[in-house]
């Protein structure tokens, strides 16, 4: 019989309306790496959540198994206890304080007058080195990037003596390069005997990790995969996830790009906004034809969403030159305004930062881009507003009870609909897209491309930057690498694949093998 | 809709109906008498006009402009003098005043909306700034008003004659009309809507409230008949009201004071200048707070180097309590009307009940607080980190 560090019996969860988890069972075995994977709403985060103690015993039902003995975790600090730590997607760092400080906020080392500040930074340091970092734990964590940020996580987790380690959607804002380092860390981990649950969309690193994968679907468990090999299938995981069989990752569509151009960039160059000094986007050109999907492929840092930002009307960077062209002609954009009337759309990272005013409705987020469209004379006409969005709603198949459902109820998928609703209702020619599938599920990401699909068929211009290569590959017509800040390769859908995109950034890199994370 | 979902919506609503039936017993009547009925709004005139313009401020993210009651002492210390010192009239006094306010708020304005001067600073500085310049402008003496027009445009009753006499019809006859058109328009809504296809609210809920609000109307309008008629200030009180619930829930600008204070960094890249929206808010609330000066100064008669101490406080403590988020983004002018109201009618009962001041401070912080607890637990707003 199997060593079992964990097991979760007949797990249920009830939210008004909603059975979040139903019935979930789930064995983690001692030493192991354990994936848990399933569309948005599957209730992966919901399960952590009761195993962590996020969730009190008494709200759920149900009984967990923890090395041996019952657990009824009130709060995080009872599952902490006893070696369960859970890292969110959403990492809980604060800015403002030291590496050190942040790794033992809450859990001071104290000495005998107040905190022993010496003991602290010596264990930071200690524990740092565990993780591969080099920085001294006095730096601020606001002066690191994300990647060593997520990996400051990690040191944290191994202060608390972790036994036990959950890492929810850890690799999703890091770039390939800090995927692979976190993953082989888990790996390492693992030999040392420490057991991890890994809740992750990325399946190529489910399957290179993971020694076991949980799918979950729609609040249920639906199968334990085995793994030994970590060669499974993707298609194998997927599924699971949706339950049939998807054919087709991306969906097809005629390549009828026109002769026309639609935007021109020529020699655009861009200075960072605080360090002026610096150059984040240098001498780049490109151009997009019309009814074409063009692809920015590059590393966390490239100067990608810089490049976009700053083309869209300023809003990033100093020292902006070059030259714009739209349909041929040439444009002079002061700010995001000029931009949009420009016909240029920019749909952003990040959604729920930069996209969305989450507090507010479907039908008021999908006008904002262009809300004088249904205004006459400056006064809003709310019932043409709500025709509007109740078309998109149609249109782009957005799960929402109602158009007045505040967007910040909606799941991932349905949050980047509504994103891309009002962009699209601003009607532009030139549609820049950044990263717009991240942390969103398969089913989802279909019906994203299937938008795109029909913006190109429409004859617009699309520009999607993605740091998943699989997708660029699928999706575009045409692919521009860049690296540093620069336009480093341009290589036709037919003739690019995943080694030759990789080899570019990497031989371009004239530093050679730099380890070291460029943060974001 | 269940009966949870009506309670949700209309608690404060409903609050100011037990409230106001708690002090209409305790009071034995007296709270209802009709000079007390009219004064309520009068007395309250500050905080319902100023709260417009606070309403602003706290969407675009729970800001609140502290220097309201400093500025409405400063116009209204200005028009005292103007009125007092110099043979100008009262429409050039009133002119002038408003002019001066415009100027403060795009003081205020322009160093939170341009220069990203965090508000709570701005206009805590604005706070001490224009009390000093109001005493200043004062000599330190209280300055009474007499010029007869100043006073009648706002803070006279209006009296046709042949209708009024010492039972004034005119109000009466003018709330029946309002109540009548309110129904009309109803109507004239819905069937505009029914042609169209729109969604509509159920006739029955739709038509309830109406009722409700005609009721109300009509025995405000009777209370008013039997105490000196229509209050001039009541129309200003009003034109100022339905304009910014007008500008808040039918325009594009009104409608970007929610998107900053939901989203500021979206907003901007929807291609909305934010620096502007800041700068309105601002720039709005401080012509407000000079109108209310001079709202105030009429009322009074006179200003002193303490007039308007402490009113930012009520506008604010209105403004919370009526439903507005204390995190930017939310909140309605129908709302706060409500605070403000429920502010009024503890402040009048309290008084008329005889409470001592000091207790009403207490009673007023509380009420406050039980408010924003309130909105916090029931709509999850999403304060925590």
């Amino acid at each position: 019989m199997a060593d079992n560090i964990l097991t979760m019996t007949s797990i249920t969860k009830l939210y008004p309306g909603v059975r979040a988890l139903d019935n979930v069972n789930l064995e983690i075995e001692r030493g192991e790496v354990h994936a848990i994977v399933g569309e948005n709403g599957a209730g992966k985060s919901t399960l952590m959540n009761v195993l962590s103690g996020t969730i009190p015993f008494g709200e759920y039902e149900g009984t967990i198994l923890y090395d041996g003995h019952k657990c009824h975790f009130k709060n995080v600090r009872d599952s902490e206890k006893l070696g369960i730590v859970i890292i969110h997607q959403e990492l809980a760092l604060v800015p403002e304080l030291s590496i050190g400080e942040n790794m033992f906020l809450g859990n001071e080392r104290k000495g005998r007058l107040g905190i022993d500040w010496d003991e602290t930074f010596s264990q930071a340091t200690k524990h740092l080195k565990r993780v591969g970092l080099k920085d001294p734990s006095t730096t601020l964590v606001k002066d690191i990037g994300t990647g060593k940020q997520q990996l400051v996580e990690i040191a944290k987790a191994l202060s608390k003596d972790v036994k036990l380690l959950i890492l929810d959607e850890p690799t999703s804002s890091l770039n390939a390069e800090d995927s692979k380092m976190l993953l082989d860390m888990l790996i390492a981990f693992k030999k040392q005997g420490m057991t991890s649950i890994i809740i992750s969309h990325k399946l190529s690193e489910v399957a290179y990790v993971a020694d076991k994968i949980t799918v979950m679907r729609d609040g249920a468990t639906i199968e334990t995969i085995n793994n030994a090999d970590h060669n499974i299938d993707e298609d194998r995981i997927i599924r699971g996830m949706v339950g049939r069989e998807l054919t087709d990752r991306y969906p097809k569509r005629e390549h009828a790009v026109s002769t026309d151009i639609g935007m021109e960039v020529a020699n655009w160059c861009v200075n960072h906004p605080i360090y002026t000094e610096k150059r984040v986007v240098n001498h780049v050109s490109f151009n997009v034809r019309k009814g074409e999907i063009v692809g920015f492929s590059g590393l966390q840092g490239a100067g990608r969403t810089e490049l976009a930002r700053s083309i869209f009307g300023k809003s990033y960077g100093t020292s902006i030159t070059g030259t714009l062209k739209i349909d041929g002609h040439e444009v002079k954009l002061k700010n995001e305004r000029d931009a949009i009337e420009a016909g240029i759309a920019y749909v952003t990272e990040d959604r729920k930062v930069n996209g969305l005013v989450l507090v507010d409705s479907v039908a008021r987020n999908s006008t904002l881009a262009r809300l004088e469209k249904v205004c006459r004379r400056g006064i809003i006409d709310v019932n043409k507003e709500n025709k509007v969005a109740e078309e998109y709603k149609e249109k782009l198949r957005i799960k929402t009870p109602t158009i007045r459902q505040m967007v910040n109820n909606l799941s991932g998928g349905n949050q980047q609909k509504v994103l891309l609703a009002k962009w699209m209702f601003a009607d532009p020619d030139v549609l820049i897209l950044d990263e717009p599938t991240r942390g969103i599920d398969v089913g989802a990401k279909y019906e994203i491309y299937s938008i795109m699909n029909d913006l190109v068929a429409q004859g617009k211009s699309v520009v999607m930057i993605s740091s998943e290569l699989p997708e660029l590959l699928g999706m575009c017509d045409r692919i521009y690498v860049m690296n540093e800040g620069a336009m480093v390769a341009e290589m036709s859908a037919e003739e690019a694949t995943q080694e030759k995109i990789m080899s570019a950034i990497l031989k371009s890199d004239k530093s050679g093998t730099k380890e070291e994370n460029k943060g974001a | 809709m269940k009966a949870s979902a009506v309670i949700k919506k209309y608690t404060m609503t409903i609050a100011l109906v037990v409230v106001f039936v708690f002090f209409a017993i305790l009071t034995e009547g007296r709270l209802l008498y009709a000079q007390n009925i009219s004064n309520l709004l009068l007395q309250n005139a500050y905080v319902l006009v100023m709260a417009c313009g606070m309403l602003l401020c706290i969407l675009t993210g729970g800001n609140v402009d502290l220097s309201v009651g400093a500025t409405l002492c400063l116009v209204a210390a200005l028009a005292a003098q103007l009125l007092s010192k110099t043979a100008l009239g009262a429409f050039a006094t009133i002119a002038i005043c408003l002019a001066v306010s415009a100027g403060i708020g795009a003081w205020q304005g322009f160093w939170i909306g341009n220069m990203h001067i965090p508000p709570f600073i701005a206009t805590l500085s604005g706070m001490f700034l224009f009390r000093g310049l109001g005493r200043v402008l004062l000599a330190s003496k209280t300055v009474s008003i007499a010029n007869k027009t100043f006073l009648d445009i706002f803070s006279s009753y209006i009296t046709v004659p042949g209708v009024d006499g010492s039972v004034y019809w005119s109000a009466l006859i003018v709330g029946i009309v309002v109540a009548l058109a309110l129904i009309v328009l109803t109507f004239v809504n819905r069937s505009k809507k029914a042609k169209k296809g729109y969604e509509m609210k159920s006739a029955v809920a739709e038509y309830a409230q109406i009722i409700v609000i005609d009721v109300l109307i009509l025995a405000y309008s009777w209370q008013l008949a039997h105490y000196k008629g229509i209050p001039v200030m009541l129309l200003w009180i009003l034109f100022v009201v339905l304009l910014f619930a007008f500008i808040t829930s039918k325009t594009a600008f009104g409608r970007y004071f929610y998107a900053v204070g939901g989203n500021e960094k979206a907003t901007k890249l929807s291609g909305i200048d934010t620096k502007r929206v800041y700068f309105w808010a601002y720039f709005l609330m401080s012509i407000l707070a000079g109108f209310s000066g001079l709202l105030v100064a009429a009322r009074i008669g006179s200003v002193s180097g303490d007039t308007g101490l402490t009113y930012e406080l009520d506008t604010i403590g209105a403004c919370f309590i009526g439903g507005a988020s204390a995190y930017g983004g939310s909140g309605t002018v129908s709302g706060i009307i409500v605070g403000a109201i429920l502010l009024g009618v503890i402040n009048q009962g309290m008084s008329i009940y005889g409470l001592d001041n000091n207790w009403q401070y207490v009673v007023k912080g509380t009420v406050l607080l039980i408010a924003v607890i309130f909105d916090v637990v029931s709509n999850h707003k999403t304060g925590k980190a």
